[in-house]
């Protein structure tokens, strides 16, 4: 029995998290590159490997996109697989993204959200997620380091289903996360062998007794047909996604929720809406600013693909304004996040208030106090004051 | 079976035919190759010294060879002459299409 | 030592759309044969590719991946660590290239393949373009041939490609790679006998097989062996393999023939003039020196004409 034997409580930081929750998943194959805020989290996994608590080949790549290639390759031949990125490595497999998701490869892998170049920063913020969100994976982002464990566990799960076969990105704060601690709890490996069972390839496999020739070209005639496949999956997924995490609460006593989770969102007539780690400090502030009898609440969501379209069609009806934190923008127009919710709500009945506040780039603190002025904002627009439709969240020159 | 042949192919009428991904099952073959050719190699088997050299070269390993005997598969032949101008005893000649032997 | 006429009857590529005397498919049928069904095969956007897996038409009879074409190198790496993985046994994980995905694109994913060591087998057919675009330059595009990218237009200075080759085979060896050979299907046991020994190498290995291109190259299409006869008996394309970490010169013409006996044939060094045939001569007497001087000479039974 080895000495590191997964105890009920650890205080581990997130990339620690992942490193557990992935060892528990048993990947056959990780290949990974460093890069700052990753790195801790495959540096765990080699660790656990070289010990022999996780039987499974580590390939030290050497680049991004070699990584994903590489994972590609084990996942070809029906291996649970592992990668990880941030920033300009995961947009150095850019072309990867696309090759894995489009080969309907489960792969899994985490990505620690941090700011592209140029100019130079590696603290976290969503520009690089955001910037891949057209390349076909599920994407999710988790709020705190339980949620980062439990997610690992999640993504294999609804990544292998037989109407997903879809891969998945679970988006961990840079910093924020990845480098900070918290006391969680870690399932025994016994429970997640109960609960996720080996990996089954589909027919999508290089297999010596049934000859396949994998990632074929496909000519106009037949392409479309190919991504009809891959949106129907996405669209599966909605249904799956939820159904996965029920079940998870079932097995290990918590779960995270579906697309979306709302925070005192029932009577909201204001609500903001965040991903990632600022979604723990949100709802801070609606606690105070409800003791303040504001009706406020948030919306927390989890997964941006498949993004929750019909959550937010049904919230339109439901509140006056909604204001959408993002972090990254998407130069000459938004940040990302907003413009999908705004298409969202528009395509519900009632017609709210909308405002972009453009926030926490490149690792700056979003403070409770920025948070509050977001709500304030929000609930003078839709008492009738002008507000920017989008403004970031207090220039240097123009502070809050 | 040591090569394929062609098939017709059943392509899919409905999405549940789709494969599961951008796959396709390994040696299938839905056309000749025939219509590439202008010429077409002939092996005369009285000047063959079964040295298998044809056999070896084609890039199409369009000539098969049962037990010591060569024959064009004229189905995947694209006429490139390879063989005409590899057989050492010149046992191979290529003619135009369309011309009789 | 591979026995030619042993060799299957089994066609594991066939009814591809190659041009007709392609030389990468002559490379790659025969490869097949020495490794047989039990092959795990990748290969890049490239000809091969192109040329072989078009929905629904599959040539390639043993299982096959496209690879993305920086990414060969990588996606065997992570097909050998699942073989390991899952205990396979007797089975050989296979990547065919052009010079493009291999020299220049590819380059850093082989390199490190080949550091880590895993057991793979890479071929890299050499046309000396990209051709499968085109016939655009490569790293490996030979001095003076005229392509897309390095045209010869006919005024003063314009000769195509003004490089001569990277010499992918010392590339290898700076890997310390646990065996490596060039090759030329023109060579046909020499060919053979280094597949079967990089199939049998425990750790990677690497062939750099010519595959001269009627197409690109421009002459009749039953001339592709004729012309591998005559790169090597110019001295334009060397046999050498490296194993134990020695290097050594598998064959070698007693007397090299002028170089115009192999680019005259040709349309892609029509425009060659003598200034150019010398230039291309004399580093040919260069390198051939060095890889003497580095290597020695041949035995005896090597020494060619």
């Amino acid at each position: 029995m080895s000495s590191e034997a997964a105890p009920e409580r650890r205080f581990i930081s997130g990339n620690e998290a992942v490193a557990w929750g992935v060892r528990l998943c048993r990947p056959q194959v990780i290949a990974a590159y460093p890069i700052t805020p990753q790195t801790t989290a495959v540096e765990k996994l080699a660790e656990f490997i070289e010990k022999h608590e996780l039987e499974c080949e580590y390939v030290n790549v050497e680049s991004e996109h070699s990584a994903m290639a590489a994972v590609m390759g084990a996942a070809m031949l029906g291996c649970r697989t592992f990668t990880a990125s941030s920033s300009q490595g995961l947009l150095y497999m850019c072309e990867m993204l696309h090759y894995v998701s489009g080969s309907r490869f489960p792969i899994v892998m985490m990505n620690a959200n941090r700011t592209v170049a140029a100019p130079w920063n590696i603290y976290g913020d969503h520009r690089d997620s955001m910037a891949m969100r057209d390349a076909g994976w599920i994407q999710l982002y988790v709020e705190n380091v339980q949620e980062a464990l439990d997610m690992m566990i999640q993504a294999y799960k609804m990544a292998e289903h037989p109407q997903v076969q879809t891969p998945v990105m679970v988006c961990l704060d840079g910093f924020v996360l990845t480098h900070t601690y918290e006391v969680i709890s870690i399932p025994t490996q016994q429970e997640v062998d109960g609960w996720l069972p080996p990996y089954s390839p589909s027919e999508n496999v290089l297999d010596l007794n049934a000859p396949k020739s994998l990632c074929i070209s496909v000519s106009p005639e037949w392409q479309t047909e190919f991504r009809f496949q891959q949106q129907e999956a996405m669209e599966a997924a909605k249904a799956i996604i939820p159904i996965v995490d029920t079940e998870f609460a079932a097995c290990f006593g918590r779960g995270h929720g579906g697309l979306i989770e709302e925070y005192r969102c029932d009577d909201a007539e204001y609500v903001l809406v965040a991903m990632g780690s600022v979604v723990g400090t949100s709802r801070l502030v609606v606690d105070q600013l409800r003791d303040e009898g504001l009706k406020v609440g948030l919306v927390k969501v989890r997964f941006f693909r498949p993004f929750p379209k019909q959550e937010f069609a049904a919230l339109a009806a439901r509140v006056k304004g909604v204001g959408v934190i993002d972090r990254e923008v998407s130069f000459g127009y938004e940040g990302a996040l907003y413009t999908e919710v705004k298409a969202a709500l528009v395509s519900g009945a009632g017609n709210p208030v909308t405002i972009n506040f453009v926030a926490g780039l490149s690792g700056r603190d979003i403070t409770k106090e920025n948070i509050a002025t977001m709500y304030r904002k929000v609930i003078a627009s839709a008492g009738g004051e002008t507000e920017p439709e989008m403004q970031f969240a207090g220039l240097r020159w123009e502070p809050w | 079976m040591s090569k394929p042949t062609t098939v017709v192919f059943h392509y899919p009428t409905d999405k549940t035919e789709m494969p599961e991904g951008p796959y396709a099952i390994a040696g299938v073959l839905v056309e000749t190759n025939a219509g590439w050719r202008s010429v077409r190699p002939i092996i005369a088997d009285d000047k063959c010294v079964q040295c298998d050299k044809c056999w070896l070269i084609c890039p199409d390993g369009a000539i098969d060879r049962i037990e010591k005997s060569y024959t064009v598969d004229y189905d995947f032949c694209k006429g490139c002459g390879l063989c005409a101008c590899e057989c050492p005893t010149k046992a191979i000649r290529m003619i135009g299409e369309g011309e009789a032997e | 030592m591979v026995k030619l006429h042993d060799l299957p009857e089994q066609e594991l590529l066939y009814g591809h759309k190659a041009c007709p005397g392609c030389a990468a498919t002559i490379i790659a049928r025969l490869i097949l044969k020495v490794t047989g069904e039990r092959t795990f095969l990748a290969y890049p956007a490239s000809c091969l590719s192109t040329v072989t897996s078009i929905y629904p038409q599959m040539a390639f009879s043993v299982p096959s991946f496209t690879s993305p074409f920086a990414a060969t190198g990588a996606v065997l790496s992570g097909m050998a660590a699942a073989v390991k993985a899952k205990k396979m046994q007797n089975v050989t994980v296979l990547g065919i290239a052009g010079d493009g995905g291999t020299a220049d694109i590819g380059l850093q994913s082989l390199s490190g393949a080949v550091e880590r060591g895993h057991k793979i087998l890479y071929v890299c057919y050499d046309n000396e373009a990209y051709m499968n675009t085109g016939i655009q330059r490569s790293s490996l595009t030979p001095f003076g041939a005229a392509t897309t990218t390095s045209p010869a237009v006919g005024c003063a200075g314009s000769i195509g490609e003004k490089k001569f080759k990277k010499n992918l085979f010392e590339i290898m060896m700076a890997h310390r790679i646990a065996y490596c050979a060039t090759a030329n299907p023109a060579y046909l046991p020499d060919f053979l006998n280094k597949v079967e020994k990089a199939k049998n190498t425990d750790g990677p290995s690497f062939l750099h097989v010519f595959a001269p291109c009627p197409t690109g190259w421009g002459f009749p299409s039953d001339q592709t062996l004729a012309i591998g006869r005559l790169a090597v008996e110019t001295g334009l394309w060397f046999l050498a393999e490296y194993e134990n970490g020695k290097a050594r010169l598998t064959m070698m013409p007693r007397q090299f023939k002028p170089v115009q006996a192999y680019l005259g044939g040709q349309k892609r060094f029509k425009h060659l003039t003598e200034q150019e045939w010398a230039i291309i001569a004399a580093q040919r007497d260069r390198e051939w020196a060095e890889m003497k001087d580095k290597w020695g000479r041949p035995s005896k039974n090597q020494v060619k004409g």
